[in-house]
């Protein structure tokens, strides 16, 4: 390169350069702005894996839509990432089935149109009108999913007789093997179920909470730690643990999947349900594509990927769904337990009065139940 | 009596000086002042209001959870400290006094390498080692020893805290310790005094500022230490910053957690002020 060209390149454009210039970008930015509008993207809040590639890359594909998700763990931290949000943030919001009715109570939800979904189609009559999902005859949310907590455990070390009880935790041998998902809702529920609240597990008054708390206080020698989502399946599979309290098949299945030797099972106290449901965020600009995506996954092709989810499965709600599961992947059908006449089939399991849906305290508070599980983790 | 006339700053200088200032103010001074009014703010249908109310202070000072886990954090914060400094003190010791200069750089250079990695990672790591069929129960049992539980437990913590620390302390004492005079030490041991007696009474006193700074920031980056409580630790007992994710956790009380952290900050403010005091005050009779 001679130095006469060098010193053109590094010299300052001339104004008719500058003209040029400018004016090509003036005319090419609406062209840029349209190829990115042409996707339309559609922000959620859910739970991990939902925003997913197993989960959506194919409708993305499909739809020409992007999702871009963000995710929480636990109804009270999806409240508040809402609660700091400007309306209008999230267009399509994952909630747990308990916590629709505060969603709406504070003005984060738009109604949905109960005739864009199957109803005719569920599983259970309860799946219908789920508690705290319809308000003053409108629908607030539209269920998608569900998984059952109860007993999980090591094969190795509890047998299948003994998973049948809540009692088995307290196994002498499981001394510093039995782990906690750190949550205080689902442990403390199945405490409650223990105590034999049955359908009033969340419904407790002074003396039964004070119960509730011994018990679980009577647990906490065979516990050898508190764990968060990752920290559950690790030591599980690691065999750190034996046994699990606060969780179901929504973290052995994934295990078993892989060949641990792990399950879950209701115990004849009951088990206690986690439901998943979508809901429309208030202010959504994009209310026929989420309205598209929640019908969809409605469908039995989205029934078929939810219970296939790679981050955590969960039961299909609609009875086509469960057909397709079937069809699609007889080998899931069958150890989910999601065919007509297996034992523990999750539906089977509500109709035999065996399962309660998951709920917040009805006369304490959460702050409650949190300063307990607090000094329960202490103790 | 005669008084020096305070240097006027004129505006060169304190465009100088202005970054740092600045710099202090919105990234430590403002969020320290916001967390404090934080902690007086309500929280209501998970939505923080502003108030000035004790009751978050109330509520956080008298439940018994909370001087549990107070305790316990100062508790193993201090013993980490401790295990770290005795660690560590051989090692700078054998680096900073016995190793040559192009041995002690290489030693440096190598004790900063684990700072290029995620702190995470490393931590993850340790599963492999500790757990029951890990790493050290599997040579164990070629011995007929254990399985023993390591993770899970404060012994776990520890292993997560020296993880984080070890290598700072090592380079601070060795650091510390190579600036020393050596004809001190020579001369010590001229005048007879045995190599331990030099230690105590020799290097360590004359490293001390050095060794005090290296317990603080030990103590300090184990006090506020999430990771490795959570995860080696299995959560139990709950150190603070366990207490603060679980507060906001449940119920999203971050003016309850800020009140941990508030109490966090004054403890390590007492003990750095402590340790800085002790560094650097000086020994009867000197000048």
């Amino acid at each position: 390169m001679t130095n006469a060209t060098h010193t053109k390149i590094l010299s300052m454009p001339s104004r008719r350069q500058l003209l040029k210039t400018s004016g090509a970008v003036m005319l090419t930015t609406p062209f840029v702005s349209r190829a990115w509008a042409a996707t339309t993207e559609i922000n959620m809040l859910a739970w991990y894996g939902h925003g997913e590639p197993d989960m959506v890359a194919d409708y993305e594909a499909a739809n020409n839509v992007k999702f871009v998700p963000k995710y929480y763990a636990g109804g009270d931290n999806m409240l508040a990432l809402i609660a700091q949000s400007p309306p209008g943030t999230y267009d399509l919001i994952l909630s747990d089935g308990e916590f629709v009715q505060q969603l709406n109570l504070a003005g984060y939800i738009d109604p949905l149109e109960p005739a864009d979904y199957p109803f005719d189609d569920m599983l259970h009559e309860d799946f219908t009108k789920f508690p705290g999902h319809w308000a003053d005859d409108k629908l607030y949310s539209m269920i998608l999913r569900g998984g059952h907590l109860g007993v999980s455990y090591n094969k190795n070390s509890i047998t299948e007789e003994e998973a049948q009880s809540y009692a088995c935790f307290w196994k002498p041998e499981l001394e510093g093997k039995v782990g906690h998902f750190d949550w205080h809702l689902p442990t403390l529920g199945m405490m409650s179920l223990y105590n034999g609240n049955g359908a009033g597990l969340w419904d407790l008054d002074d003396g039964q909470w004070d119960t509730v708390q011994d018990t679980t206080m009577g647990l906490r020698k065979q516990v050898g730690g508190f764990f968060d989502y990752g920290g559950t399946f690790n030591s599980l599979k690691n065999g750190e643990m034996q046994a699990m309290v606060g969780i179901g098949d929504w973290i052995t299945g994934v295990l078993e999947k892989d060949g641990a030797p792990v399950a879950s099972t209701i115990p004849k106290e009951g088990g206690i349900q986690f439901t998943e449901s979508y809901c429309i965020g208030k202010g959504s600009e994009k209310v026929a594509e989420v309205t598209k995506f929640i019908q969809h996954m409605l469908s039995p092709e989205g029934q078929v990927k939810s219970a296939q989810m790679a981050a955590y499965p969960g039961f299909c709600v609609t009875k086509a769904g469960r057909a397709a599961l079937i069809e699609a992947d007889p080998k899931e059908a069958m150890r989910s337990h999601q065919m007509e006449g297996m034992a523990n089939d999750p539906i089977a399991l509500i109709n035999e009065g065996r399962i309660h849906y998951r709920d917040i305290p009805q006369q304490q508070s959460l702050e409650d139940w949190n300063d307990f599980w607090s000094e329960y983790k202490n103790a | 009596m005669t008084t020096t006339p305070r240097k006027r700053i004129g505006l060169y200088e304190l465009t100088w000086r202005l970054p740092i200032i600045v710099w202090q103010c919105v990234f430590f001074a403002g969020p320290v002042l916001f967390m404090v009014a934080m902690s007086f703010f309500l929280v209501r249908n998970y939505r923080m209001t502003e108030a000035f109310d004790f009751a978050n202070w109330e509520r956080m000072l008298t439940r018994g959870f909370f001087w549990d886990s107070y305790l316990y954090t100062v508790m193993i914060a201090a013993v980490s400290t401790v295990c770290a400094m005795c660690i560590a003190f051989p090692a700078a010791y054998a680096l900073a006094l016995r190793a040559s200069e192009t041995t002690r750089r290489w030693a440096i250079f190598l004790l900063i390498i684990p700072f290029f990695t995620s702190y995470l990672v490393r931590t993850f790591s340790w599963f492999v080692i500790l757990s029951e069929s890990g790493v050290i129960n599997a040579l164990l049992a070629n011995i007929g020893l254990g399985p023993f539980t390591m993770l899970n437990t404060s012994f776990g913590t520890l292993v997560g805290y020296m993880t984080l620390t070890l290598p700072l302390v090592v380079i601070l004492q060795t650091v510390t310790m190579a600036n020393i005079d050596r004809t001190l030490i020579e001369a010590a041991r001229n005048l007879g005094c045995k190599p331990m007696a030099t230690i105590w009474q020799v290097i360590i006193p004359l490293s001390k500022t050095g060794l005090i700074i290296a317990a603080i920031f030990c103590f300090i980056l184990s006090f506020g230490d999430f990771v490795a409580p959570f995860y080696l630790g299995g959560s139990q007992e709950p150190t603070l910053p366990i207490l603060i994710l679980d507060t906001t956790k449940s119920g999203q009380q971050w003016p309850r957690a800020a009140v941990v952290a508030i109490m966090m900050m004054l403890t390590l403010f007492a003990i750095a002020f402590a340790g800085i005091a002790l560094a650097y005050r000086k020994r009867k009779g000197a000048k």
